[in-house]
């Protein structure tokens, strides 16, 4: 059934990557239940902009659920308190009459705020360009069933290729460790026959990326699979390490 | 060095170093049960280790294991800390599936530091020390009973065990984890083992402690 709500909207406001944060609270009325949360910061932000006030800066692109550009930390959840879900798939009939609902920006070193609750997520962008990808020697097509993979293997895969980099896991992580991130884009290619020629080099590549941009050792604590708005899997991560274990082992 | 300058690197030496660790305390609780059976046999286990050379190369390389496991430890901890920024969340929620145990390994590594520390006062300091130094060491039975003879000190270990507790329910399979040994199946398997592994372990030394406790103390 669908009401209105009104509740109290502590949200961080930071003028610049430099300038001092600091929450701010709102009071927001009559928001109704079917809204989303994104709409409802739309609805706060013209109130804002009626106002004369600087708008709430955030990120938001596909509005449905693919685009990973979505981020927030709602109520002490990334992407807030549904599972399984985006900040854009969120409704507020999750939320009650009368309450505080605080929303922070992702926070990691390797993350740094931008504005308010926009963050740059350029890392992940780096740690793709250093080996998230498979090079083909041009020439002619292959003939499509030529290289034969199993069902469980193109399933897995496909699974681990399902993340889209919206960083969630990092800020979820209390250690700042971009594992599950990196974990599924190996995975995604290293599950494969035609991901397996670079296997090795991508694995140390991307790696060495994560850790040069400054984010933390896995404590596998398993928080970042839990809050995974595509269900990534925590096994993701052990074959990372195998990976690159077996990678160390045969230089 | 890989295990040295990368992070799965160093989660490998975690890794090995505590799952040597959980060997030794395997080993350590079976050697203590011997006293629950014979005080005398116990009183042979200690001569026959006491300062020999195998003895001293095995507490060596069991030193050697402890410190690398803590000086790894304090060093990812410093290099997490940093990596989550200056900023903290104002508000955090444990998500259900994440074990207590795992987010708090640091504090019950201390825990257990402290307790390592008391029990080496305890034992080692009475037994082994005075015979490297030349001196005439305490036999194991008086060790044993001048350390339970005070009925207090049962509390004080039992705390050291159930830290010793949480931190290998969730140390046991985030070290095949981070050997890259686990998969979606083994992952719970692991738990599973090493939910079942600390228990009988720690069972078994909460067990003795307490019956050196009721054997010297009452």
């Amino acid at each position: 059934m669908e009401k209105n709500i009104s509740f109290k909207l502590k949200v961080w406001r930071q003028a610049g990557p430099k300038e001092k944060g600091q929450f701010v609270t709102y009071d927001v009325n009559d928001i109704p239940t079917d809204t989303s949360f994104l709409e409802m910061l739309d609805i706060v932000n013209e109130q804002l902009i009626e106002k004369g006030e600087e708008p709430i800066v955030f990120d938001h692109d596909c509005r449905e659920g693919i685009c990973g550009m979505c981020s927030l930390y709602v109520n002490g959840h990334p992407h807030g308190p549904a599972t399984g879900a985006t900040t854009c798939q969120l409704y507020m009939r999750r939320f009650h009459d009368g309450e505080t609902i605080t929303v922070e920006p992702w926070r990691s070193a390797a993350f740094p705020v931008i504005k308010d609750l926009m963050v740059n997520r350029n890392a992940f962008d780096q740690i793709q360009q250093a080996g998230g990808y498979v090079s083909f020697n041009t020439g002619g097509a292959q003939d499509a069933n030529a290289i034969p993979i199993s069902k469980v293997a193109a399933d897995e895969a496909m699974d681990s290729a399902s993340c889209i980099g919206c960083g969630a896991c990092v800020a979820a992580c209390k250690n700042g460790s971009a594992m599950l991130f990196v974990s599924a884009k190996v995975s995604q290619f290293a599950l494969l026959p035609q991901g397996r020629a670079e296997a090795k080099k991508r694995v140390k590549a991307m790696l060495s990326k994560m850790d040069e941009l400054g984010f933390g050792n896995c404590t596998n604590t398993g928080a970042c699979a839990a809050e995974c708005p595509k269900n990534i899997k925590l096994s993701n991560i052990s074959r990372l390490n195998r990976e690159f274990v077996c990678a160390k082992c045969s230089d | 060095m890989w295990l040295t300058n990368s992070s799965v690197g160093r989660k490998v030496v975690m890794s090995v170093t505590g799952l040597f660790l959980i060997l030794f305390l395997t080993f350590h609780a079976l050697m203590n049960a011997v006293a629950l059976i014979s005080l005398d046999a116990y009183e042979a286990v200690c001569e026959f280790l006491g300062a020999n050379w195998y003895a001293l190369l095995g507490t060596a390389v069991l030193a050697g294991g402890f410190v690398i496991h803590i000086i790894y430890a304090l060093w990812l901890t410093l290099q997490n800390r940093k990596a989550r920024g200056d900023d903290r969340y104002e508000v955090s929620a444990r998500p259900k599936t994440v074990e207590w145990a795992s987010q708090n390994m640091l504090v019950l590594g201390l825990i257990v530091l402290c307790f390592l520390f008391l029990h080496l006062y305890h034992f080692w300091a009475k037994m082994q020390l005075p015979e490297i130094l030349g001196d005439f060491p305490m036999s194991g039975k008086n060790a044993l009973a001048t350390t339970f003879g005070q009925w207090w000190i049962l509390p004080i270990y039992l705390i050291g065990f159930l830290a010793i507790w949480f931190h290998i329910t969730h140390g046991f399979w985030s070290a095949f984890q981070s050997l890259g040994a686990a998969n979606e199946k083994w992952i719970e398997r692991f738990k599973c083992i090493g939910w079942w592994w600390a228990t009988i372990v720690m069972g078994l030394f909460a067990i003795e402690a307490c019956y050196f406790t009721w054997f010297f103390a009452l």
